[in-house]
């Protein structure tokens, strides 16, 4: 913790710094910063494109730290957990992860995140909002101890084609043996050092877990042992170009969280969000589970598909239409992206229904903006499958070391 | 052994008996289990004492329709009243105590007397409307089907027929605090301090809170409902209600299990299918109906892992901590009480000289404190049913207001405190008490919930109040008898039209179990 700027008063300090800041500083040439869940992250290092690439072609290291965490450990955290998440946690074995959303009692999302079974009894869910209150009414009736635990655990995002040779460079040996989703755990500097194949890119990666006294360490080490690999600090923007190539959701991006909607009807469920596969309706009751069966009984109202746009322009906040006319508006796009890598215009839609079922052509009006001159494209588009990037080394074991 | 029910009710309270005989006459097979080692749940006779038997909690019938009773055959199947329409003695220190009998009030002011005569008058008209209320199945205010929408309207209309004075002049009292109200009414402190008595008597609060009208006209009503038999005095006391109950439901081919504790309720494809007992036993049924109270039912028979989130948190809140507590007192003779006159003593007496004084028993509660002088109804039902003590001796039963379900850091002191504030009061209008009391027992609501295993000891499974009555009782997603989960059902006080021994909440259930909701 950078102990100087975290004893101030928190009304002096309404920003915290991560264990990593005192590194990150220094690097960060544009002074980019955002505020994430209550810390200050670097946007930007130097520049958007050559973190991107990093991303892809070499190694990326990304701060973490600000990722919300929670542990939640008791004899009936099992039970707990299948209570809260739409997903079969009895399936999740102990160092593995999931990816799971969870939903209101109307079945409308809440969050998504991942859970990390540290033990029979013992987890970690990881997530991007903190709603301790709602993990908290969630417990009544559950022996089950929920804490919040984001500022003793520091974590690095290490993600691109060189990440495990980066870390077996740094001496973390049978790290290219790790599954998708799987944890190891290493002794780092007489610390325990826990690694997860997970990530937000996409590709080859992985999450580095430690104590925040071992922050810095091991910020040090990563660098050192990736200079002949490419490595470099990444801000929001590159990870954020990632995950729409990887076709991943953003909460209070793609969809608005129940528990931020004002508006009736701006919510949207896990079938809405193409989210049936992590849906395990047959594993009993789970909260929203008498809902989506009613959903999946009716039909959804809309649907978020991944589409492909002709052009090169990103069609960000686009609207969506059934013909070139533009008379009927059946979607919205929620995240847009020139693939520098596919080469590809893509982006993430909602669209009502029927459509999402039947058509085979929308279209897309982007606005550009040139010189002070607003210019208005109607651009052709077709529903494509996701991920819109997949390369096989993403979940090929033993994972690419070189 | 595992057998096949079409209806399983869990817990042989009045209100889960009422409901099985209803079922159990559609030819339907209907178990009762219950936990205790005869039926009635709270409303049972028990011996506190060698010899002395006393109403474990209710002590006076006053809310059980007389249509009801009639019905479910009472009479035939052994009830027997050892008195009714027994008059309220609002008991004075130091003069003659005021008496509210037959609709009327004596001992008050001439203008007290006529002001009473207007105000019970309007408040029976009141006490109608509310009364078909109690006999409605709540609906819901998100409409599902005509039904419920017609009963939305009729509602309006009973409102409506009020005339334009009474309905603007009910809308207007409603919400209102008792406290206001009496004083707008009324100039005698012991009259006022009666009728606030009535309106607080298991609320949660003092009568200077809002929704204590409320109460009033709750009870009320059900006195209305109950005709002939409100105030009433059964003989045996009211576990002969509930016996009468039991036989009325083995006439009707309902089976009847004792000593069987169901530990869980079981789930089997998003659906209540049967129980596990205590002893592991497991009973088949079509559908659960509790009677338990909805803490009990839903968090620890059924468990949170088979409900949503939201709903769990409002079972959560539904506030049922019970601030009653009984005391039940074995005397060598007849007490006297200062204002009454012997023959009086079969009566109901209230020590709730004034609104203060109500208001002041109350506030200790706040802080998990008892309070130094309580507000007491008292009756001794010896003198109406001497069977209940040995020969020449009596029975005295007190409900204690206002005594907290948490008691604070020292429990024990507590509760000998709260004897002692009890008998002192009892003392000072009824001098010369403590030298016939030859036993004595105190049921807190801690202890009312541990014997009757109603979480948090309220008499009426949760405290009566405007955000927990009609289509919010217990909460919203449970209030129309119906749960979250098919197949299961509840039928106690808990839901609608709530406490006192009515029946009707057992009634209305069954009544939508059989129209197959």
């Amino acid at each position: 913790m950078s102990a100087q700027s975290n004893l101030r008063p928190h009304y002096q300090r309404p920003l915290l710094t991560t264990p990593f800041y005192e590194r990150s500083r220094f690097l960060v040439e544009t002074d980019a910063h955002i505020p994430w869940s209550g810390y200050t992250t670097a946007e930007v290092f130097s520049s958007v494109e050559q973190e991107y690439f990093a991303i892809r072609n070499a190694a990326s290291v990304f701060d973490l730290t600000p990722m919300v965490k929670y542990s939640i450990i008791g004899p009936d955290a099992e039970r707990y957990l299948n209570r809260l998440v739409t997903r079969d946690i009895g399936k999740l074995k102990v160092d593995r992860v999931a990816y799971t959303v969870w939903c209101n009692e109307f079945g409308h999302l809440i969050d998504d995140g991942t859970v990390f079974r540290l033990g029979q009894n013992e987890f970690r869910l990881c997530t991007g909002e903190r709603q301790l209150d709602w993990l908290l009414d969630c417990a009544i009736g559950f022996q089950v101890e929920v804490e919040d635990v984001t500022d003793r655990i520091a974590a690095l995002a290490l993600q691109g084609p060189t990440s495990c040779a980066v870390l077996k460079a740094m001496g973390l040996a049978g790290a290219e043996n790790l599954k998708v989703f799987e944890i190891a755990r290493y002794q780092f500097a007489d610390r325990p050092l826990m690694v997860s194949r997970t990530g937000f890119t996409g590709d080859l990666g992985y999450e580095l877990w430690i104590a925040p006294e071992g922050a810095l360490d091991l910020w040090d080490r990563l660098m050192s042992a990736g200079q002949t690999r490419g490595i470099r600090a990444i801000g929001y923007r590159a990870l954020e170009m990632a995950r729409i190539e990887a076709g991943f959701i953003l909460p209070n991006v793609d969809f608005i969280s129940a528990a931020r909607t004002i508006r009736l009807d701006r919510e949207t469920t896990p079938f809405e969000m193409g989210l049936e596969w992590a849906v395990a309706l047959e594993k009993g009751h789970f909260n929203g589970r008498r809902a989506l069966l009613e959903e999946r009984r009716r039909g959804s109202r809309r649907r978020l598909l991944g589409i492909e746009i002709s052009g090169n322009k990103p069609a960000q906040g686009s609207l969506i239409y059934d013909s070139s006319k533009a008379l009927r508006q059946i979607g919205a796009v929620t995240s847009a992206l020139w693939s520098p890598t596919c080469k590809r215009n893509i982006a993430l839609a909602m669209i009502e229904a029927p459509y999402f079922k039947t058509l085979k052509e929308l279209w897309v009006d982007i606005y550009l903006h040139r010189e002070l001159l607003w210019e208005r494209r109607m651009e052709r588009a077709w529903p494509v499958e996701r991920p819109f990037f997949n390369p096989e080394r993403r979940k090929q074991t033993p994972a690419q070391d070189r | 052994m595992t057998q096949r029910y079409d209806h399983l009710v869990v817990g042989g309270g009045h209100n889960g008996l009422v409901c099985a005989v209803f079922l159990a006459r559609r030819g339907r097979r209907v178990l009762v289990l219950e936990a205790a080692d005869q039926v009635g749940g709270a409303a049972v006779t028990r011996e506190f004492a060698a010899g002395f038997k006393v109403s474990a909690a209710a002590h006076l019938l006053n809310s059980l329709p007389e249509d009801l009773a009639r019905d479910l055959e009472l009479e035939r199947h052994g009830l027997q009243f050892s008195a009714r329409a027994l008059p309220t003695y609002a008991l004075n220190q130091s003069g003659p105590a005021i008496v509210f009998a037959g609709g009327a009030v004596r001992g008050a002011s001439a203008q007290d007397a006529a002001a009473y005569a207007a105000f019970r008058a309007q408040m029976a008209r009141f006490a109608r409307v509310l009364a078909r209320v109690l006999d409605m199945a709540p609906f819901r205010l998100r409409f599902g089907t005509w039904r419920e929408r017609l009963a939305a309207l009729q509602l309006a209309l009973q409102i409506r027929t009020l005339g334009r004075r009474d309905m603007r002049e009910l809308l207007r009292i409603a919400a209102m605090n008792a406290y206001d109200l009496l004083t707008d009414h009324f100039e005698s402190s012991l009259l006022k301090g009666a009728l606030a008595f009535d309106a607080t008597l298991g609320a949660e609060h003092g009568p200077r809170a809002p929704g204590t009208v409320l109460t009033l006209l709750h009870r009320w009503a059900g006195q209305a409902r109950a005709g002939a038999l409100a105030m009433a005095q059964p003989a045996g006391g009211m576990g002969a209600v509930t016996r009468a109950l039991a036989a009325a439901a083995v006439a009707a081919g309902v089976q009847i299990r004792t000593a069987s504790r169901a530990e869980r309720i079981l789930v089997e494809g998003d659906r209540a299918c049967g129980v596990r007992l205590a002893s592991g036993e497991t009973i088949q049924a079509g559908s659960i109906i509790s009677n338990a109270d909805p803490r009990t039912t839903f968090l620890k028979l059924l468990g949170a892992e088979h409900l949503e989130t939201d709903f769990v948190r409002r079972i959560d809140h539904f506030r049922c901590k019970g601030l009653v507590a009984k005391v039940h007192l074995g005397l060598d003779g007849l007490p006297q009480f200062t204002g009454v006159d012997p023959a009086g003593l079969g009566g109901r007496m209230l020590v709730s000289p004034d609104l203060d004084y109500l208001e002041l028993a109350f506030n200790p509660s706040k802080y998990r404190e008892v309070p130094a002088r309580p507000a007491l109804e008292i009756t001794v039902p010896t003198v109406n049913d001497p069977g209940l003590a040995p020969a020449g001796r009596h029975v005295m039963s007190v409900n204690v207001m206002f005594v907290p379900y948490d008691l604070g850091a020292d429990p024990a002191a507590a509760r000998l405190a709260l004897m002692s504030n009890v008998l002192s009061t009892l003392e000072r209008y009824a001098p010369g008490i403590a030298q016939r009391i030859i036993a004595r027992e105190l049921l807190t609501p801690s202890d009312i919930e541990r014997e009757f295993g109603m979480a948090g000891g309220h008499w009426h499974h949760g405290a009566l109040a405007f955000d927990q009555f009609f289509f919010t009782r217990p909460v919203p997603g449970a209030a129309g008898y119906s749960t979250p989960v098919p197949g299961l059902y509840l039928c106690g006080a808990g839901s609608h039209p709530g406490g006192g021994v009515t029946g009707l909440a057992g009634r209305n259930a069954a009544r939508l179990i059989q129209a197959g909701a």
